[in-house]
């Protein structure tokens, strides 16, 4: 990468912003108001601010939305959130009836071409599906090969119970294009993929990644929508307009 | 004080355009008046109003989590000197480039240059506020680069040659038939009523764009301190396609975005979806960590952040409105601020419109021009209420108000007080002069003054009393 003449000056803008953020902050802010009666946590901080966010540990945040508390719970939440914001859930027993559903699915929409990425619970898939297929592989990505399929099928890295999420990462769900480019997208997961809130997702990709995060993480909470015009919702906007979620066994 | 070399767009007539104040009273006063307009606005919020408070009760306690919200903004705000380096250190470990921007100016020559750089001749760009204000897209117009807004609103807009309305519902003031002749206009297709079947035509009109494109300009809502992510959050897909396809992928972001942990973002993210919009999540809420890694299939060979100063850190010297950088751009005081719903979008002239963009515009702009915006409110507090931070809003506009008075006070208003003092101190004087506007007030209905003439043409003038209070009193 060549030199930026932006970046040149770099040095001293830096120096000047952060000059004047030190500046700024040498009168402390009063608190905010607070209006509920949960413990302020007010562990003193290094420089005397009080730590103020949860720890992860402590992170039950009992008054967020609800996630449930045991596998089944979460399962019943999710389905019902997913079902709300409109996409698709289907429940089959194992990968093979996962493969009869995709082709299925392949029949009844009429794909002529669906993309897909090498994964333990997206290969075997491949079998059911009656039109052509494209992988998207590292060295191998052709955007416009992609552009032209008519539905993508990916892993996750979890689903999020409290608000009907799916957690999609660069490194384990095909990159970045094979979730939001095609027309549909179908994820395949396994129930105990589940988690309860979003809390749990971070933690678990973080605890994962292992100080080296994916460069993508997306949370996906239904199929694309706008509501631009008018304010009226309308379901694919420029991401899937379908979302289809397989939760194997 | 940063000049702003481009003019802000306006879409009004600039007229005889003697300063901002005037511009605002005038179109205040003409969209007033435009009820099938106002009607229109507020229909289109009603259904907001519904799925925000359906959400809401979701929670299991709201008020509890706008305290979580405000408190992880504050703490992150108020250790941005340790946050902001801590954060950029681990976005370069990620494999991002920062540029810092001092201005909008900066920050427009750091960006040209990146697209010089990167050899561009096609730019797409999703939704991105820091972008409005520093008027990016006629600075990268004028050096001949082709750029599509891919947000429908924004699209709409840029179509339209106007800034956005509302800074999270960009084309909200625009009924279905302007879009579809605007659509006939531009890309040729045939006219419909049907809100889904115009959103099927831009979606087909963009994706070409998104393969062909070299560079994807994002905006960001979150810099996450611990893991060096930005997160940034969008419904259409277009922000997630912008950052997916494009060689090169640059994001701006004004410095006062950064969190400290990956965690917050578990209050922020659901909070801002239903302040916002209404919903339980935005529709797609991604983090990025740099370009393109070894091994994943895709995604840009480089990626660049802008940070942009540009008054923010002004603010940050002011203890008493620091909390106004706790603003996750929602818009949820916009959609419940009375003044928004009668005087419109346009009418504030500014980047960020509603309560929030009248508190923080004398910041970012200059409060002798800009002060008029503190007295664009009925200081009912809606704005603060409905705030998932907890910014004490309406205080600060009243807070602008008293700045206003003692930096530049009005020579006028001044003589006025001492004259009521000197006339209220002497009983005798005071009961005279009672006496005389009495008599004086229907005169004056009468004779109209010019003064007063703005003024009654839309109010009358009370009939006053035979006698005053105080004689009243002292006949009891």
């Amino acid at each position: 990468m060549t030199t930026v003449p932006g970046a040149r000056r770099d040095g001293s803008a830096r120096e000047t912003i952060l000059a004047r953020v030190r500046e700024a902050l040498r009168v402390p802010a009063p608190m905010p108001h607070l209006k509920s009666h949960a413990p302020a946590p007010a562990t003193p901080g290094p420089r005397g601010l009080p730590q103020l966010t949860v720890l992860p540990e402590q992170a039950a945040r009992p008054w967020l939305p609800d996630g449930g508390e045991t596998p089944d719970e979460q399962l019943s939440i999710l389905v019902e959130n997913l079902g709300k914001l409109r996409a698709l859930v289907h429940r089959v027993p194992d990968l093979t009836a996962a493969a009869d559903l995709v082709g299925t699915l392949a029949r009844e929409r009429d794909w002529k071409q669906v993309a897909w990425h090498d994964h333990p619970l997206v290969a075997p898939l491949r079998a059911g599906i009656p039109c052509g297929t494209y992988e998207v592989r590292p060295h191998a990505f052709d955007k416009s090969a992609l552009e032209a399929c008519d539905a993508g099928i990916t892993a996750c890295e979890a689903l999020v119970a409290q608000t009907g999420s799916i957690l999609v990462s660069s490194a384990t769900c095909g990159g970045r294009a094979l979730s939001i480019l095609p027309h549909v997208h179908v994820v395949v997961a396994t129930c105990d993929q589940i988690v309860g809130t979003l809390g749990d997702a971070l933690h678990f990709c973080q605890a994962r990644a292992d100080g080296r995060m994916p460069s993508m993480l997306s949370f996906i909470t239904g199929p694309s929508r706008t509501g631009d015009i008018e304010r009226i919702l309308v379901l694919g906007a420029h991401g899937p307009k379908e979302l289809v979620v397989i939760l194997v066994g | 004080m940063s000049t702003q070399s481009i003019p802000a767009a306006t879409t009004e007539p600039a007229g005889p355009a003697r300063g901002a104040k005037k511009r605002f009273l005038h179109d205040a006063a003409e969209h007033v008046r435009d009820t099938g307009h106002r009607a229109f606005v507020r229909k289109a919020l009603g259904g907001y109003y519904t799925s925000r408070d359906a959400q809401k009760s979701r929670y299991r306690d709201w008020e509890q989590a706008r305290d979580a919200a405000s408190l992880a903004k504050w703490s992150a705000v108020n250790r941005l000197d340790e946050l902001l380096p801590r954060f950029v250190a681990a976005f370069e470990a990620n494999g991002g480039v920062v540029h810092w921007a001092r201005d909008a100016d900066e920050a427009r020559t750091i960006v040209l240059a990146l697209l010089r750089d990167a050899k561009a001749r096609a730019v797409i760009k999703s939704k991105c506020m820091t972008s409005e204000e520093i008027h990016l897209n006629a600075a990268m117009e004028h050096d001949g680069y082709g750029v599509v807004e891919s947000d429908l609103g924004e699209f709409i807009q840029q179509l339209r040659g106007e800034p956005p309305y509302h800074f999270v519902f960009p084309c909200m003031h625009v009924r279905r038939e302007e879009i579809s002749d605007l659509f006939g206009k531009h890309l040729g297709t045939p006219p419909t009523d049907s809100p889904e079947e115009l959103t099927m035509i831009a979606r087909r009109h963009m994706r070409r764009l998104y393969v062909e494109a070299d560079v994807g300009i994002t905006g960001a809502n979150f810099l996450v301190a611990e893991t060096g992510q930005i997160s940034i959050t969008e419904n259409e897909g277009n922000a997630r396609l912008t950052a997916a396809l494009p060689r090169v992928h640059i994001a701006i972001s004004g410095i006062e975005k950064v969190v400290e942990r990956l965690d917050d973002l578990s209050v922020l993210l659901p909070m801002l979806a239903t302040a916002g919009a209404g919903q339980p999540m935005t529709c797609y809420n991604t983090l990025y960590a740099g370009p393109r890694r070894d091994g994943e299939t895709d995604g840009p060979e480089a990626m660049h952040l802008v940070l942009l100063d540009n008054q923010r850190s002004a603010i940050l010297a002011d203890p008493e409105q620091r909390d106004s950088l706790h603003c996750i751009r929602c818009g949820a005081c916009l959609n419940v601020c009375p003044i928004f719903k009668n005087v419109g979008g346009f009418t504030y002239g500014t980047t960020y419109q509603g309560p929030i963009g009248s508190v923080i515009t004398p910041h970012l702009r200059g409060l002798a021009d800009w002060n008029h915006l503190s007295g664009a409110s009925s200081l009912c507090g809606a704005c603060t209420d409905a705030c998932p931070v907890r910014i004490d809003i309406h205080h600060h506009l009243l807070q602008n108000r008293r700045n206003a008075a003692r930096t530049a006070p009005n020579r006028w208003e001044r003589l006025g007080h001492r004259a009521f003092v000197a006339v209220a101190s002497r009983p005798w004087v005071f009961a005279t002069g009672g006496a005389i506007a009495r008599r004086m007030l229907g005169l004056l209905t009468w004779l109209r003054p010019p003064v007063l003439r703005d003024w009654l043409a839309t109010r009358d003038l009370p009939r006053a009393p035979a006698r005053s209070f105080r004689d009243q009193w002292s006949r009891r």
